[in-house]
């Protein structure tokens, strides 16, 4: 590829990272995007029914985005993900890894902008099938839809 | 298979009144065993990095997705694929094979079922799966063995009393059949399983005439089976169903029937079950086949 990238530079480097790997290396890298998946703040782990359920991943994951508009606001506001999912689903919260490492701290304009492909740009279809990715695909649309909800509330 | 079975039998008392007290294995006799020459054990799970997480000592990793389906048609791999598989494994053909697995064993009654498909004769499931031998605080590890390869013969899949298709399906309304999804499902308020991916039926409902039993009905909490007794009470009892009938079981897209062919066939001891893979993907999306909505089989 050539073409400049249409990704924010913290996921075109985990695009870039997944690509250079084989396909057991892109299973491990997940794993890791999996234990390092940030546990729910305490204001979060006491009050799950404000995180939004993801249905179209197997394994049950909850999400929640926060708008800071301490520095900026409407589209130039900052995002923060919060995601919560089992340790017996790795898969689901190796995605939840990659999306919060990647998209947390973006501008809500950037977060808006992440093309709906972006799970299929991660090497990922082989080593853990098109299916399962569309669980990510499931998180990314209710993350943007989030954003999109919370920019238009805050006007 | 002619040669008797080098690896000894689980003669868990509770194992006896099954039909088929071959096809289980305890915990506490896979720990006993492991290691153990001809046996092979298979982690097979809906989360395909789970078994990367941790498993159990020497075991491989199946994946549904990634080993058991063919990657173009809907379909299971064929006889050459299947037979690098097995060899990659570690796997010859008299290999007695115990399949472990997430979700109360869906994953692993559906690698069971392949491996059937192909007629591979001594397969066996650890009753509680994964989650039994991790809640016992057994160990697990993240060392991947390095099986030598085995020369696993090429043989064509066999799938008569083991597999139906659309038009055999359609043909046997009337007869016992089973759906094991959920009670919505089976309604056909919803297409999918609650907090599941909706993997696409245009339509909702049962295939006329078919009883709804979930799967989860026959087992426990733990994810061990329930014990014969219990188990002839929902299916013989309640379903009214006998060994001697020609039984269809199906589901989503075949894994959750699965478990429940297993339950049918090697602990109740039917002697005709087939599992419909196609399930109600294939149902559901099929052009003017007949649809039954609400609690009743119709």
């Amino acid at each position: 590829m050539t073409q400049p990238s249409d990704l924010p530079g913290s996921l075109q480097e985990i695009v870039d990272d997944f690509a250079a790997l084989t396909n057991p290396d892109r299973l491990q890298l997940l794993l890791d995007f999996s234990r390092e998946l940030p546990a729910l703040p305490a204001r979060y782990a006491e009050h799950p029914e404000l995180l939004e359920p993801v249905p179209e991943c197997q394994s049950p994951i909850f999400l929640l985005t926060e708008l800071d508009t301490s520095q900026a606001a409407g589209d130039r506001a900052t995002v923060h993900l919060y995601f919560s999912a089992p340790p017996e689903a790795p898969t689901t919260r190796g995605f939840a890894g990659i999306l919060q490492e990647g998209m947390d701290g973006l501008t809500a304009a950037e977060v808006l902008a992440v093309p709906a492909d972006l799970p299929m740009r991660l090497s990922l279809a082989d080593a853990v099938s098109p299916l399962r990715l569309r669980g990510m695909s499931g998180m990314l649309g209710r993350i943007q839809r989030q954003v999109r909800e919370k920019i238009t509330a805050a006007q | 298979m002619t040669s008797p079975t080098t690896v000894p039998l689980d003669s868990d008392p509770k194992f006896a009144d099954y039909a088929a007290p071959e096809a289980l294995v305890s915990t506490q006799w896979l720990a006993d065993h492991l290691g153990d020459p001809g046996l092979v054990v298979v982690e097979s799970d809906e989360d395909v990095l789970l078994y990367e997480t941790g498993h159990i000592p020497g075991s491989v990793k199946v994946d549904w997705h990634l080993d058991l389906n063919d990657p173009v048609t809907r379909d299971y791999v064929d006889a050459p694929a299947f037979a690098e598989l097995m060899s990659r494994k570690g796997i010859d053909r008299d290999t007695t094979i115990v399949v472990y697995g997430d979700k109360s064993n869906w994953w692993a009654a559906y690698a069971m079922w392949v491996f059937s498909l192909f007629g591979h004769s001594d397969v066996r499931l650890l009753d509680g799966g994964r989650a039994k031998w991790q809640a016992e605080g057994r160990e697990l590890t993240t060392d991947v063995p390095t099986p030598e390869r085995a020369d696993y013969p090429v043989v064509e899949r066999d799938e008569s009393g083991l597999r139906a298709f659309l038009p055999e399906v359609r043909a046997h309304i009337g007869r016992p059949m089973i759906d094991v999804r959920s009670p919505a499902e089976y309604s056909g308020e919803r297409t999918h399983m609650p907090d599941y991916p909706d993997e696409g039926a245009l339509r909702g409902g049962h295939i006329p005439g078919a009883q709804s039993v979930p799967w989860s009905r026959a087992a426990n909490d733990d994810g061990t089976f329930r014990s014969a007794a219990e188990l002839r009470a929902i299916y013989t009892g309640e379903k009214g169903l006998q060994p001697t009938d020609d039984v269809i079981a199906y589901c989503r897209i075949g894994e959750r029937s699965s478990h429940t062919w297993f339950v049918l066939r090697y602990l109740l001891g039917f002697d005709k079950v087939r599992n419909y893979d196609g399930s109600w993907t294939e149902w559901g999306n099929a052009v003017r086949v007949p649809i039954v909505k609400g609690d009743q089989p119709g």
